[in-house]
């Protein structure tokens, strides 16, 4: 059998490296369906996936895709699907089946312009507050955004991590210029990496619960076929996981799976401060777009502009409290996404008009250079 | 005195109590209906397969039909609507030991599912899908569904139904399922066997129960449940071995009913070890 984890130094694409983390993350099932400019982990996963005793399947579309991925999870292997725009709106339904039935999976989003069909090949970040909020109800979400092919694959791994502890579907958001450009990945040995499993159930099966919460708020999770018996339901449920249709038991199930994402927010939530200590100015910006920012700092700098990035590695939950306390002490927030102000909305919000806050923004199909934050930062200067 | 009064009311022992969530019991479907039927046929087939009992799953989408997983005492997951198959591919892809029932309505099946079972059947993905057809969307109402006769009235088609119903075993069958029945709820006895031999079989098997649903579809079709049993008995014709092709549900002509697919032809996972995992050792 080949190795799931292919210790080494590759040049290797966005798409690439996200199927090799998840291997080494321990996934072993992969639904998929063609779409650009996704496509490369499924033909990833189509290869490796056999070699390593898992399973791909492609399925006849994007909604069954994401299905099998729960089902796949609840026979307690790790599961992943990917996709972009048109596909992850496809998905939607079966997420919020995920998150209400507290199912570890991974969901990848290769964005790319949109709405509808859009720019099929080319890059944007249009779909973050799809990615919030896309799926009906109120619930919480964890989303990743890397920024380079190395941080796809150690995101993915992550990805699968919050997953399997906090039980619920995680969303990676990359985009068309990740997931295409190659660049040096470095896959570290076996014993580098480290992987995390959903708790299992201990004690009488005659007892168990399927959704009592454990001590982080995350219920123990059995598999079909080991002989709990369980029943899960997207109706809104008990603790038991029965059907209970009524204004309590909504009020209990929508606190439970809310309160295991809000009181685990240290756990979850990762950003990557550049040069803020002294920052009059801050760049607010994520994924492909964090590059972009992470230049035009370098540039302005050497123009004597005191500014700095706050780069989010976690979108959702977003990063509140560090925008609130940067808001105390920094004169002006610049948000910088491919999207028309997505992300921006809630830069504004966590700001509450203590400094003001402004966009550069672009609909999709190229990335934002750096020239044209540089050029708004002088403006504000 | 009160031991003796709470022994009195104990319900008696049911020879399926074991394959029942008796806490969840009574269920929600109305007086006439004949799911429950065919969901104990179902249990009983369950029983009578021998299967290891935890190796056994039960898969629903929505409807009423689809509430059969909620009440069944096995590893049972209730899904989006129209989408058990797929969820039930993935569990089964997951752990190939389990044994993978889907038990659903017509329209859960067919119209927002349709395309999955198609493509499980293609697939001869290894799985047992149970569909009651009870004409009509039941549990909003009485909609026309892709299984209403032509000229029916439901709450969508006052007028009467413009459209013409699907065969369901045909499509099955020229899908690629590899085993295809249809009975009604009078024939519990065939529908147990058909279920437990599609159980114990290898393959996408797909058996079709036809259920009367006097509270919305026979009300508006001037049908009571009673009406739709004696057209069970009076105008239906067993024939073992009918081509799929040849059986449109038609009172006029005779409802046919009977076992018309068992083929042997490998699964999806005998087919993915051998072409996608052996050539591993080259």
């Amino acid at each position: 059998m080949e190795k799931a984890i292919l210790t080494g130094k590759y040049y290797m694409t966005g798409d690439v490296a996200c199927a090799e983390g998840a291997l080494a993350a321990g996934c072993r099932f992969f639904g998929g369906y063609p779409i650009t400019p996704a496509t490369e982990i499924a033909e990833r996963m189509a290869v490796r996936l056999p070699e390593v005793g898992g399973t791909f399947i492609q399925m006849e579309d994007e909604i069954a895709a994401m299905a099998t991925v729960l089902g796949a999870s609840w026979a307690g292997v790790k599961s992943m699907t990917a996709t972009s725009g048109p596909g992850f709106s496809l998905m939607m339904e079966n997420i919020g089946l995920g998150i209400c039935t507290e199912t570890p999976c991974v969901v990848v989003n290769v964005q790319r312009g949109g709405p509808s069909t859009g720019l099929p090949t080319q890059s944007a970040q249009g779909d973050m507050m799809q990615a919030r909020w896309g799926s009906h109800g109120h619930y919480e979400i964890i989303a990743l955004a890397p920024s380079s092919p190395q941080e796809i694959f150690y995101q993915t791994i992550t990805a699968f991590n919050l997953s399997e502890t906090y039980r619920l579907p995680v969303l990676i958001m990359s985009d068309e210029i990740i997931g295409h450009m190659s660049e040096r990945v470095v896959i570290p040995d076996k014993k580098d990496i480290k992987t995390l499993c959903r708790p299992k159930p201990k004690g009488r099966k005659d007892r168990f619960k399927l959704y009592e919460p454990g001590p982080n708020g995350v219920a123990a999770m059995p598999a079909a076929g080991e002989g709990y018996n369980v029943h899960v339901t997207g109706l809104t449920h008990d603790e038991k996981g029965y059907p209970i249709l009524t204004v309590e038991t909504q009020m209990e199930m929508i606190t439970r799976l809310t309160a295991k994402i809000s009181k685990n927010l240290n756990d979850i939530i990762q950003t990557e401060p550049y040069f803020l200590d002294d920052a009059e100015m801050v760049l607010i910006s994520y994924g492909v777009s964090a590059r972009t920012s992470l230049a035009a700092v370098d540039i302005a700098r050497k123009q004597g502009i005191k500014v700095g990035l706050l780069r989010l590695i976690t979108v959702w939950p977003f990063p509140e409290e560090q925008i609130c306390e940067l808001a105390e002490r920094v004169k002006r927030f610049i948000t910088v996404e491919i999207n028309m102000g997505q992300i921006h909305r809630e830069v504004q919000r966590c700001v509450g008009g203590k400094a003001p806050v402004s966009l550069v923004g672009h609909p999709g199909g190229t990335i934002i250079p750096p020239d044209r934050v540089v050029e708004k930062l002088k403006e504000a200067f | 005195m009160a031991d003796k009064l709470r022994a009195a009311k104990k319900q008696p022992d049911h020879p399926l109590d074991d394959l029942l969530r008796r806490d969840r019991i009574p269920h929600i479907w109305c007086p006439g209906c004949g799911i429950g039927t065919a969901f104990s046929s179902c249990l009983n087939a369950i029983k009578s397969s021998g299967l290891e009992r935890k190796n056994v799953v039960m898969v629903s989408g929505i409807g009423c039909s689809g509430r059969a997983a909620g009440y069944v005492n096995l590893d049972s997951f209730h899904t989006t609507h129209g989408r058990a198959i797929p969820f039930a591919t993935g569990l089964k892809l997951g752990n190939p030991d389990l044994n993978v029932i889907v038990f659903s309505g017509d329209g859960d099946l067919f119209a927002i599912g349709g395309n999955h079972l198609i493509h499980a059947a293609r697939r001869n993905m290894d799985m047992t899908v149970i569909c009651v057809n009870n004409l009509n969307y039941g549990m909003t109402g009485g909609q026309v569904a892709a299984t209403t006769p032509n000229m029916a009235k439901t709450t969508t088609t006052p007028r009467g139904n413009p459209e013409t119903p699907f065969n369901l075993p045909h499509i099955a069958y020229a899908a690629g399922a590899t085993f295809v029945a249809r009975w009604t709820i009078l024939n519990t006895r065939e529908i147990t066997k058909s279920i437990e031999e599609a159980l114990l079989k290898k393959g996408f098997s797909f058996i079709e129960v036809l259920s009367p649903c006097p509270i919305n579809y026979g009300r508006r079709n001037k049908e009571s449940s009673q009406d739709t049993l004696k057209l069970y008995q009076e105008k239906t014709i067993i024939k073992n071995g009918a081509h799929p092709s040849e059986i449109d549900i038609d009172p006029e002509k005779g409802i046919i009913l009977g076992k018309f697919v068992d083929l042997q032809q490998p699964t999806y996972i005998e087919k993915y070890d051998k072409i996608c995992r052996s050539l591993m050792n080259h």
